[in-house]
């Protein structure tokens, strides 16, 4: 079980796109053009500084070993170049200030009044995501993946329930951080459809290396599809096995936790599982949402995840196939 | 006088590997399930009474498992009856009153089987390894497991000391004399 969960965990890295130099938004392509502007900038000094500093060492010394005497010519010269140095680098300085400042400002809004508003909340150790809407039957809740329409702003709200996490999904956005108590926003928007990853950025305990995300940008006809099927109550479990699975899900203590629409659980702890199978990860983007690994995961979450907050299930064996089916069944 | 300095750095860093660093067991316990002994309700036995062992659960001298019991006692609601040690709805937690028993075995069946007029049966429903962090912790409010494994700080606005702060209280015995 284990090896198999490793080989999965190894694969899953791989899922979405995630560099801040492969810009797939607005907003990461400009930041983008600042890191290369400061690379550039700063290679250039470096190059200098470095040929300014072979020159001075490699200076022929006079027959006394020591530097000789400067000539008044010379020293005319040394300190046009010196002057001429504080001056470039003043004004150097000052032009990758102004580019920043105009980047954050850029950065900081995308102002558009028709933008899709998502609320991300941060917990240890997983995302918690909510579409809001004036009108509250049209409020979606996941967790660990946020789809969006491609070509359209997306404001999210972030907040935190537990300690400072931070939201960065390199190819769209820089980082920004969640402080509890103290909600912040920002803009993304992704130019063409794909599946980008984000992470947890600022240590935030055992698990902040498996507190991963997906951005998942779509066509907007697409996305409106699968608003519309996030919306929806999911069918009522089809087979005598599925039905006993949401019996046990119910009742165990899944239910104090998770929240299944359409069914009495509703427990508000842990990521909201009413169309978990429609999900591509397990986890917090750790695991690939199959069947052995759920199964995996319901029973023993400490192995993949070591210190996570879901303790270990022991269910009868007929019991976690059915609860496995009946989730696998929540589309 | 150097080298009195010298050894005594090193017996003082050897003294401080012999420091035990406390582990975090993220796999419940497996002596859980197994009950460590019987919980008597009554005092009455045939014979002489047999010697009462302190079964005070796995967690006790667990900081970081009693720190859980806090959040878990918050997140599963107790608060919503017992309130922050003080009691409301149900009995206060923070004397040394214990209707049912103050040991931890006691304050783990009356999670797990529920007692009449109001406490809820949650056997099955929480995991047995988190009834007994709550039950630790439930048990720092008197100040019945050892100081240094208490939280040092309260997470909600509530003006009683931290349980770490919280004065040790001897368990009564209650009306019904139960040996607790």
């Amino acid at each position: 079980m284990n090896a198999g969960m490793n080989a999965g965990m190894n694969g899953i890295h791989w899922i979405g796109r995630h560099s801040a130099l492969h810009a797939h938004g607005i907003e990461a392509a400009r930041i983008g053009h600042l890191w290369w502007l400061m690379f550039w900038v700063c290679s250039t000094v470096f190059v200098l500084v470095m040929a300014a500093t072979g020159f001075a060492i490699t200076r022929r010394p006079d027959s006394t070993g020591l530097p000789g005497p400067v000539a008044p010519r010379s020293r005319l010269w040394m300190t046009r170049v010196v002057a001429g140095a504080v001056g470039l680098t003043i004004v150097t300085l000052f032009v990758l200030l102004f580019a920043s400042v105009a980047t954050g400002r850029a950065v900081a809004s995308l102002g558009a009044p028709s933008a899709v508003v998502i609320k991300v909340t941060g917990h240890q150790w997983w995302w918690e995501v909510e579409y809001q809407d004036p009108q509250p039957s049209h409020i979606v809740r996941t967790a660990n993946e946020i789809h969006i329409p491609a070509g359209r702003p997306v404001l999210i709200r972030l907040a935190s329930n537990d300690v400072i996490h931070s939201f960065w999904v390199p190819s769209l956005h820089g980082k920004r951080d969640l402080i509890p108590g103290h909600d912040s926003q920002l803009w993304i928007e992704a130019d063409r459809p794909g599946t980008y990853r984000g992470f947890c950025a600022e240590f935030c305990g055992h698990q902040h290396a498996h507190m991963g995300l997906l951005i998942i940008a779509d066509r907007p006809d697409r996305y409106a599809a699968w608003y519309a099927a996030q919306l929806q109550t999911p069918p009522p479990p089809a087979s005598p096995l599925e039905q006993r699975g949401r019996q046990v899900v119910e009742a165990a203590p899944c239910a104090l936790c998770h929240t299944i629409g359409g069914t009495t659980a509703s427990g508000s702890l842990g990521p909201d599982l009413t169309h978990l199978a429609s999900r591509r990860t397990l986890a917090a983007a750790t695991l690939p949402n199959t069947a052995a690994n759920l199964g995996a995961w319901i029973v023993d979450p400490q192995a993949a995840k070591p210190g996570n907050q879901m303790p270990a299930n022991s269910l009868a064996p007929g019991d976690l196939q059915a609860v496995v089916a009946y989730l696998e069944s929540l589309r | 006088m150097r080298r009195h300095l010298l050894s005594v750095s090193i017996l003082l860093a050897l003294a401080l590997a012999g420091c035990p660093r406390e582990t975090r067991s993220f796999h419940a316990p497996a002596s859980e399930s197994a009950r460590p002994e019987t919980v008597r309700q009554v005092s009455l036995q045939p014979g002489a009474a047999l010697p009462k062992q302190a079964a005070s659960g796995p967690y006790e001298g667990n900081a970081w498992a009693i720190s859980q019991g806090e959040r878990l006692y918050e997140q599963y609601n107790c608060v919503g009856c017992h309130f922050h040690g003080g009691g409301g709805i149900g009995p206060p937690l923070m004397d040394e009153q214990w209707i049912y028993g103050g040991s931890g075995q006691n304050i783990h069946d009356t999670i797990v089987q529920g007692r009449p007029n109001g406490m809820p049966s949650y056997g099955g429903h929480i995991p047995d390894g988190q009834v007994w962090m709550i039950t630790a912790y439930v048990r720092t409010l008197s100040g019945q497991v050892p100081k240094p494994e208490r939280p040092t700080r309260n997470d909600e606005l509530f003006p009683h000391p931290s349980e770490q702060a919280m004065p040790r209280k001897t368990p009564k015995p209650a009306q019904a004399d139960h040996p607790g």
